[in-house]
């Protein structure tokens, strides 16, 4: 059987994705945990790469590695005190969670392993980012400027959301 | 050039999902919910471009919705962190346990 450097690409990021998710939500400093996070993003941005969304990628790269990350790194230092380490699990807990996770898991990828999506077709190469560009500006059908303006609203409403509740009073 | 299957890319995604089912469950900080939010979040956008790709090439679709999915969840991660902060200038700590009140 021969492997092909996509497929090893791909098997290194499920790697990654897999192995930093589960020390992400296990690891018992918080601190250690958002690093994980940002190593699932990181392999996350590689996904979009190889499936030739790169303009997403960036954005996956800049938005969420970039800033949230930040935004959690500031605020985990805020929160927590010196040497902060996470309370020992409950058995009761930790069984309900396993069992949720895992029966979740197994019932999910059952039916996605046994349900046939028809056949592919796959256009080859990368999208050209004028494209993009027009599909976003535009007001047509498939085209999403409302969105759009609706996500920057929704920021705005967020920056004075959060300046209201975090200010000092 | 040899694609790879669709369905592994889904199967890491719905591993992610319920990763991040699980931490939300167990974690009792109240950040390290918000970082399982963030993986089960994460997932889905995986899902979106997945499908986009293999099942509807023409169209952007799911390009779009993780663009924005993307958008959404940095806007709620910001609130979601300003109220974390002011819970802890009012009582001192982050742990769920001792989040008994509303009140301040």
């Amino acid at each position: 059987m021969e492997i092909s450097l996509q497929e090893i690409v791909f098997f290194i990021l499920a790697a990654v994705i897999v192995v930093c998710s589960v020390l992400a939500v296990t690891t018992k400093r918080i601190l250690r945990s958002a690093t994980h996070l940002l190593f699932v993003l990181f392999a996350t941005a590689g996904i979009y790469f190889q499936l030739n969304y790169s303009f997403l990628g960036a954005v996956q790269l800049t938005v969420y590695a970039g800033g949230i990350i930040v935004l959690y790194v500031f605020s985990i230092l805020l929160t927590s005190p010196e040497g902060d380490h996470a309370e020992k699990l409950m058995r009761g807990k930790f069984f309900a969670g396993l069992v949720a996770a895992l029966a979740g898991a197994a019932v999910c990828i059952f039916i996605m392993v046994t349900h046939s999506f028809g056949a592919y077709r796959i256009i080859p190469g990368e999208i050209p980012m004028k494209e993009i560009g027009h599909a976003l500006m535009g007001t047509e059908r498939y085209q999403y400027l409302l969105p759009f303006e609706l996500i920057s609203v929704l920021l705005l409403a967020c920056i004075v959301g959060g300046i209201m509740i975090a200010r000092k009073r | 050039m040899e694609e790879i299957r669709m369905e592994y890319y889904l199967i890491i995604s719905t591993l992610m999902l319920f990763i991040g089912i699980y931490g939300f469950i167990t974690r009792r900080n109240l950040l390290a919910v918000l970082i399982s939010v963030e993986l089960m979040l994460n997932s889905v956008d995986i899902n979106f471009v997945v499908f986009n790709r293999y099942l509807f090439p023409d169209h952007l679709e799911g390009l779009f919705f993780s663009l924005f999915a993307i958008g959404v969840s940095a806007a709620e991660t910001a609130v979601a962190i300003a109220i974390i902060i002011n819970i802890y200038r009012n009582i001192r700590s982050i742990q769920t346990r001792e989040l008994n009140t509303m009140k301040h």
